[in-house]
């Protein structure tokens, strides 16, 4: 799955009449929204194979205020070996190297994450920037980073200044985003535009554009703290923006729906979703994650009954 | 961007079907798919619908007075599931007993079911909605392996329609006195349903008719025979009483059979063109009443400021849906010229991605077509756009070898000149033009035999509400297309047919009159024609001559011929001349409704004080007016009330004017569905040979107050009636071409203007026997016809002589689906 490697997006000036000319409608993309679970199904060994490769997109997180090194441990544990061994035998998948994409954590929690990994392949990406809101000063958001980075996260996700997509000042978006970028260094960056707190479709369209121009690795819907959050329709908006870049600059720029995907059925709808509209390249972990933290063991459950006919319980799945 | 090889992906469901299939392929392992990331199969079970077949023997028998009943003559046809190739079941081939015997049992079923009444109607017809709902993936595999489209529509939209069609009607059955109080049901009826949707048109026609109180025998196509038989099951199962509901299987002369029988009083087609034309012919003449939902050549516009994305999935909703096989599939893309590349380059990147194969498969997008001959027609027809220049594109990927499949086909280059932009293909086939303005869109829209349904595209709700209105067509959809219910009307304009299905609209489909239904039969009394010798010259000194002249374009024309005509009054004197029109006074005269069509534009509150104003005109010219009436009636009193009521009527429809409006329905999406009342265009008017200002007025005063312009062929008896009505028009500011009036032979003169291909709606009020040549000759343009079969009308009672009847025969309803939200 190493073909074909992504150059980083390095980002291009900022087009205000590109931005105008988005156009999303609301209606019609729900409607595709809705009919694209009831246009793809996967079943039996195809079912069990995609929710494998789900679990290589899992961001697998933790982002509570109670957090402390030891339930950090607990999830770095998990993501090392997210399924039991006997289920990976079963399906015939140990050879695999499955583990979770990355571990995403609080700026705090970095360090006891990247020891807990050590010794893997496994990023760890840490929310900075004055998470989930993002209103601390800017000056302040970037130190964040720069902390987090030095701690050892290779991925930053970075929360948008809400109030700027949300009074189209479009200028004023990229250039927060461009400082995030540049504070990020080496480590890549995932922007999360909290949809559910942009007003429109339309808005997330135009500011998913911005974040790309501003040279986001990742544009990714939620905190998971909004009260609306990776809805299917919010995903094909900023899919087909992604394409819509990539179209134009040949940049590509990955994709991270957050917050709210629990079970494995809703996983399998991202994947179609992102085998449709932007093809299998964006099925592999360096341009398409999920951000979730108990969608891993939904994901157990149905390989295990894939394995042994019987629905499985929570309980017999390893925590994380 | 490429997809992967697709193989025909066969269904695993326990079948009875005994077929050899070569040794699958090795399945791939879960490690491998890991890698690969592909589509496996998804199938659906097909074990209920086999055990439902083997459970009947394979043999699908008539529906007849609540009994399967084998077919008289014992002979059976075969159908077969055309993804696969499987025979499915045999088929009873209707013969005309067996039309007989549904006729019948239809006719004795009659007075029972309309003596339930509304509530015993509506419980049935819920029934059924409710049987349907508890069956609906039995309906959807058997209509899926039948037809060979994809179970995700039989499922997820065919079937929830069905039920969803069976609820509103229950509905409507129930509420039908409070509604629509002075109709009354028509009879039986004879039902005739295409393959493309077997079982939602069932339920399209079946259940309006039942609601209004009618009995129905239904004919299915013979490539889709199964679901109707899964229905008449059900209508056993409620206990629906026999003989409300006859199904009777066969191919197209069992449906010749139903339209040619007497006592079917109402024909409801849905199919062809050319099959509508057949039986529009064959029914000529026998007051049959009718409606046709035909074929068309749906535009897809698609303006700079749309969404293209959703633009995209708008397209395969429009033609790839059901295989194209769809009469209002939106086939001829019409999009602007700055963004006709971009759109072409994610049409053939999203086609890429669609997937055909077998028709039970819950991953595909794409079924197979229905029958061989099908397919032969749509290769044939893409093969000569190929021919006639257009660019050809299909995805990399090929379908399944097995099966009846056709690629997803995209031609781009295409003129309207060629015949892929002008023919129906009903296939997965799509057609690619551009324009230059919003104006350009329109006529090029608008450059079709059809008029089934349009889309527009634009994020400018003040350009698609232009354009809506300015579109000749039953349906438009505002940034969606596709989308149906059972509470908006659906049907055609132009050669697409004439009727509605679904809604108020459609309801009166399967209603007429009360006062009609309780008439005695009598014909129309024929025009005395003993008057019409050309002029002699007049002997001794002459007065000052005033022949009346045509009138056309708003001008007093001499007759093309020549000749004028002697009108005698009521002793049989001469009263009168009048110009003898002939055909080219028709062709000018239509020309002249034709150039004066902004009359439909303007505002209904202009068109009322048009009307007023003739009505004070006519009471100005009192004095005058009674002397000719009295003449030509022989009674003072009569020409008294003549005039009096003429001016009530005038009243009446600039009243109406303003408040014959449409409604907006309660369709259960986010969106207004606006069903908007639309003139029909130039409407030719036939008037009757009795009262001579007063029937002239009624049948004249409807139609342009709804905003059609007329060509007007007055009674032969009273043409100056009408000639004197010209001067009252000149002085009352009706713009020029809006009533025209050709006087001469009636019989030669209404024969001009039914075979007139330009004229979209014939009314005619003279002697029933020549309607049938009328309704005959009507097939040109499949105009509508408005022809008298009855009794005659008595033009003086307002229940006969205006109102809505004439309001309805003088619009189209049209229904615009505005979808919204930010």
């Amino acid at each position: 799955m190493d073909h074909d490697p992504v150059v980083r997006n390095p980002g291009t000036d900022l087009d205000l009449d590109w931005v105008a000319s988005v156009q999303i409608n609301t209606s019609a993309v729900e409607r595709r929204a809705a009919t694209l679970p009831k246009r793809r199904s996967v079943k039996k060994q195809w079912q069990a194979a995609w929710l494998l490769r789900a679990i290589t997109l899992i961001d697998l997180t933790t982002l509570s205020g109670d957090d402390t090194p030891s339930n950090v441990k607990r999830l770095c544990a998990k993501a090392r070996r997210p399924v039991r061994p006997d289920l990976l035998r079963a399906l015939g998948a140990e050879d695999l190297g499955i583990t979770t994409g990355a571990v995403c954590v609080y700026h705090a929690m970095v360090k006891h994450a990247v020891a807990a990994l050590e010794g893997t392949n496994i990023p760890v990406a840490a929310v900075s920037t004055g998470f989930p809101s993002g209103l601390t000063p800017l000056a302040q958001r970037l130190a964040e980073i720069r902390a987090s980075v030095q701690d050892g996260a290779k991925e930053i996700d970075i929360v948008i200044s809400r109030h700027l997509a949300l009074q189209h000042d479009w200028q004023g978006l990229y250039d927060e985003i461009k400082a995030c970028r540049e504070a990020c260094g080496e480590a890549h960056m995932k922007t999360i535009l909290a949809t559910g707190e942009l007003g429109s479709l339309r808005n997330v369209g135009r500011a998913s554009l911005v974040a790309m121009m501003a040279g986001s690795d990742f544009i990714k819907t939620s905190t998971g703290k909004e009260s609306v959050n990776a809805t299917p329709a919010v995903g094909l908006v900023m899919c087909r923006a992604i394409r819509a870049y990539e179209a134009r600059t040949g940049h590509r720029v990955g994709f991270k729906p957050a917050g709210g995907i629990r079970k494995a059925k809703e996983a399998l709808l991202w994947l179609a979703l992102m085998k449709e509209e932007l093809g299998d390249r964006y099925l592999e972990p360096d341009l398409f994650r999920f951000g979730a933290s108990s969608l891993l063991s939904d994901i157990e459950r149905q390989l295990e009954h894939h394995v042994t006919g019987r629905y499985a319980a929570y309980h017999h799945q390893p925590m994380s | 961007m490429s997809n992967e090889p697709q193989t025909p992906q066969k269904a695993n469901g326990k079948s009875a079907r005994a077929k050899t299939k070569e040794p699958a392929p090795k399945a791939p392992t879960v490690a491998e798919i890991f890698k690969s990331m592909e589509y496996g199969p998804a199938p659906e079970s097909d074990a209920a619908a086999f055990a439902w077949l083997d459970a009947r023997e394979r043999r699908i028998d008539h529906f007849i007075a609540g009994r399967f009943q084998p077919p008289s003559e014992g002979a059976y046809f075969d159908t077969h599931a055309p993804a696969r190739g499987d025979h499915l079941a045999k088929v009873a081939q209707g013969s005309q007993a067996d039309v007989d015997a549904a006729v019948g049992a239809a006719e004795s079923a009659l007075a029972g079911w309309q003596a339930l009444g509304p509530h015993g109607r509506a419980r049935y017809i819920y029934a059924l909605a409710r049987h349907i709902q508890k069956h609906s993936r039995l309906f959807a595999v058997l209509e899926s392996l039948d037809n060979g489209k994809p179970i995700r529509e039989s499922r997820d939209i065919d079937v929830p329609l069905v039920a969803r069609h069976f609820y509103h009607h229950a509905g409507w059955a129930q509420l039908i006195e409070e509604e629509l109080p002075d109709r009354a049901p028509i009879g039986v009826v004879g039902q005739i349903i295409p393959w493309n949707f077997p079982l939602l048109m069932m339920a399209w026609k079946i259940a309006p008719a039942l609601a209004a109180g009618n009995t129905v025998v239904l004919k299915p196509a013979e490539y889709t025979p199964l679901s109707a038989a899964r229905f008449a099951q059900a209508c056993a199962d409620v206990g629906l009483p026999p003989g409300v509901v006859n199904i009777v299987q066969g191919d197209g002369k069992t449906g010749a059979a139903i339209v040619d029988h007497p006592s079917v009083k109402k024909i409801a087609f849905t199919g062809s063109t050319g099959v509508g034309r057949i039986i529009r012919k064959a029914t000529a003449g026998t007051g049959k009443k009718l409606s046709l939902e035909l074929g068309g050549k749906s535009p897809f516009i698609v303006f700079d400021d749309a969404d293209l994305d959703s633009v995209v999935e708008g397209v395969v909703d429009a033609i790839w849906f059901n295989q194209g096989q769809v009469c209002c599939a939106g086939s001829r893309i019409l999009a602007q010229e700055d963004i006709a590349e971009d759109l072409l380059k994610r049409l053939r990147q999203r086609m890429e991605k669609l997937r055909v194969g077998d028709s039970l498969d819950k991953a595909i997008d794409i079924g197979a077509i229905v029958a061989p001959v099908q397919l032969e027609q749509i290769d044939k027809l893409v093969k000569l756009g190929e021919e006639e220049g257009a660019t050809l594109w299909q995805p990399s990927w090929s379908c399944p070898k097995e099966g009846l499949f056709y690629p997803p086909t995209l031609l781009s280059d295409v003129e309207p000149s060629s015949t892929v932009a002008q023919e129906e293909i009903f296939g997965p086939v799509v057609v690619f033009m551009t324009f230059r303005t919003h104006a350009e869109a329109i006529k090029l829209a608008n450059n079709t035999r059809y008029g089934l349904a349009a889309s527009i595209w634009s994020e400018n709700l003040n350009l698609a509400l232009e354009v809506a209105p300015k579109v000749l067509a039953g349906t438009i959809w505002i940034n969606c297309t596709n989308v149906f219910d059972a509470a908006a009307g659906f049907g055609g304009y132009r050669e697409s047919g004439y009727g509605r299905e679904g809604g108020r609209e459609g309801l009166h489909e399967y209603l007429q009159p009360r006062w009609l239904a309780e008439a005695k039969h009598q014909d129309t009394p024929a025009a005395a024609t003993a008057a019409l010798t050309p002029t002699a010259p007049a002997d001794g000194s002459p007065g000052i001559d005033r022949t009346a002249k045509l009138y056309i374009g708003g001008k007093q024309k001499r007759p093309d011929g020549g000749y004028s005509f002697v009108v005698p009054d009521a002793q049989g004197r001469p009263l009168g001349e009048v110009g003898l029109g002939n055909r080219k006074d028709i062709r000018d005269a239509v020309e002249a409704a034709h150039a004066s069509r902004g009359w439909a534009t303007g505002t209904a509150h202009l068109r009322a004080q048009v009307l007023y104003y003739l009505a004070e005109n006519l009471e100005a010219q009192r004095d005058y007016l009674m002397g000719r009436l009295v003449q030509m009636l022989g009674r003072e009193e009569a020409a008294e009330a003549e005039l009096s009521r003429s001016v009530q009527r005038l009243f009446t429809y600039a009243a109406y004017a303003d408040k014959y409006d449409g409604q907006v329905h309660a369709t259960p999406l986010r969106n207004v569905t606006l069903a908007m009342h639309e003139p029909v265009g130039v409407m030719g008017i036939v008037c009757p040979d009795d009262h001579p200002l007063l029937a002239f007025v009624s049948t004249v005063a409807p139609a342009i107050a709804m905003g059609n312009t007329t060509v007007v062929i007055p009674s032969e008896r009273y043409p100056l009636a009408a000639t004197d009505f010209y001067q009252v028009v000149d002085t009352s500011d009706v713009p020029g071409g809006v009533l025209n009036i050709v006087t001469g032979y009636r019989k030669d003169l209404s024969k001009v203007l039914a075979g007139h291909d330009d004229v979209s709606h014939l009314w005619h009020f003279g002697p029933a026997s020549e309607s049938q040549e009328l309704e005959a000759l009507s097939i040109g343009n499949m105009k509508r016809t408005w022809c008298n079969h009855g009794p005659a009308r008595d033009w003086t009672r307002k229940e006969q002589g205006q109102g809505r009847d004439f309001l309805r025969e003088a619009t189209h309803v049209k229904n615009i689906w505005v979808p919204y939200g930010e």
